[in-house]
């Protein structure tokens, strides 16, 4: 069974593996597969249209279907690693030991924001940025940027405490938990923490930087601990609505599988605190 | 959160490139809407595509060429506008709350297709835009 453990609390070995697992579907070109299909949804689903990645009560199951795909991929390079999640309300600051040379690099050079260290590290050769919406081929962050921080824990507490899952017009303009998850609206988690990291994670093309996965899984996470906290809200809506994925409708881009089938992470893996 | 606070050097730069942006958009001006007018489908006639829509826009940023206007037809997410930073077209879209958003600054909404023009200069960081299919 696959265990999702905190990005901080990994070994050097644990990290290694999954750095490698990561350059290895680089590599083969699997990666930028999912960086095309996360950029072609981010592209296609609007507030007055078809929604299905994003901006929509979706965003969560889609993205949690797109994470369980990914991690079968790096398990298919080496079956010991697991995605790990990163708990930004704790490790806040571009000094904390994800952004080390060992794991995931760090911040971007002030000159044109590239990364200078790590295994993604343009001069590595290994991290070549094809899947873009500029020219530029490697990879940038401004952790940070501008003095900006990332959300606290209490903020984090104020969105769990909503215990309507999402409302209509089920989009960036809702209320509810979803939409103030996503970040659309209120406080701002998810989509501020993209704006924190910069370069290509401010993007369309964001899973061009691996922090990506980290910082979904944990996205994935708190919806998790969202449904612990409220046992009797589920996901909205239930049918009937147009542009928008109903409990029981499938999901494109797999159209074999529903919100319903992915409403308990356990059936996929477990979380270290589970 | 609402204005993006810079590192001081970008600051510094940013104000030195806007200055002479300035400059030449003035030196530009009547030349650049002439052209404008002079690019709008003339058929469209009274079909109206603007409903109260966002104004179009043309001008130099930061050393960029960057225009809005509304647009007919294709994959138009902007609500029928288009942006086009030195001609080549940056995807945008309209949220529902009227703010814009791009495909080079998607999590982070700004007021105006204008305002999103300019914070894609800003992120391109001279860099040319892909053309998107």
């Amino acid at each position: 069974m696959t265990v999702r453990k905190n990005q901080a609390n990994l070994t050097a070995e644990e990290k290694r593996r999954l750095v490698a697992a990561f350059v290895a579907l680089k590599r083969d070109g699997r990666y930028d597969a999912f960086v095309t299909t996360h950029n072609s949804f981010i592209m296609g689903d609007t507030d007055t249209g078809e929604r299905t990645g994003h901006r929509s009560p979706s965003f969560l199951p889609w993205h949690r279907r797109f994470l369980i795909e990914f991690e079968q991929a790096l398990q298919s390079v080496d079956s010991s690693v697991a995605l790990p999640y990163w708990d930004w309300t704790t490790d806040r600051s571009p000094r904390s030991s994800l952004w080390a040379p060992d794991f995931l690099g760090g911040t971007g050079r002030s000159l044109d924001g590239r990364v200078m260290d790590g295994p993604f590290a343009a001069a590595t050769g290994n991290w070549q940025i094809t899947v873009r919406v500029d020219n530029r081929t490697y990879l940038r962050r401004e952790l940070g940027n501008g003095g900006r921080e990332l959300p606290t824990r209490a903020e984090v507490d104020s969105v769990l405490a909503m215990s309507t899952y999402d409302m209509a017009p089920w989009n960036s303009a809702s209320d509810g938990f979803r939409n103030h998850l996503e970040g659309w609206r209120g406080v701002n988690l998810h989509n501020r923490v993209h704006v924190w990291v910069g370069g290509q994670m401010a993007t369309g093309v964001s899973p061009n930087d691996p922090v990506f996965w980290m910082h979904h899984a944990y996205i994935d996470r708190l919806w998790a601990q969202w449904q612990r906290l409220h046992p009797r809200s589920g996901y909205l809506p239930l049918r009937g609505t147009p542009n928008v994925v109903d409990l029981d409708e499938p999901m494109k881009p797999w159209n074999d599988v529903r919100p319903a089938d992915l409403l308990d992470h356990r059936t996929y893996y477990t979380f270290d605190t589970d | 959160m609402s204005e993006r606070p810079r590192s001081q050097d970008l600051t510094r730069r940013r104000a030195l490139v806007a200055g002479a942006a300035v400059t030449a958009t003035a030196g530009l001006g009547v030349q650049a809407v002439t052209a404008f007018a002079a690019g709008q489908p003339s058929s469209t006639g009274t079909s109206g595509h603007d409903h109260g829509g966002p104004e179009s826009f043309d001008e130099v940023y930061l050393g960029r060429r960057i225009q809005g206007r509304p647009a007919l037809g294709g994959h138009h997410h902007g609500f029928g506008y288009g942006v086009f930073i030195d001609g080549v077209e940056l995807h945008v879209m309209r949220n529902a709350d009227g703010s814009w958003i791009s495909v080079v600054s998607h999590y982070e909404p700004v007021p105006s297709p204008l305002a999103v023009a300019r914070a894609a200069v800003v992120q391109l960081q001279g860099a040319a835009l892909v053309p998107f299919s």
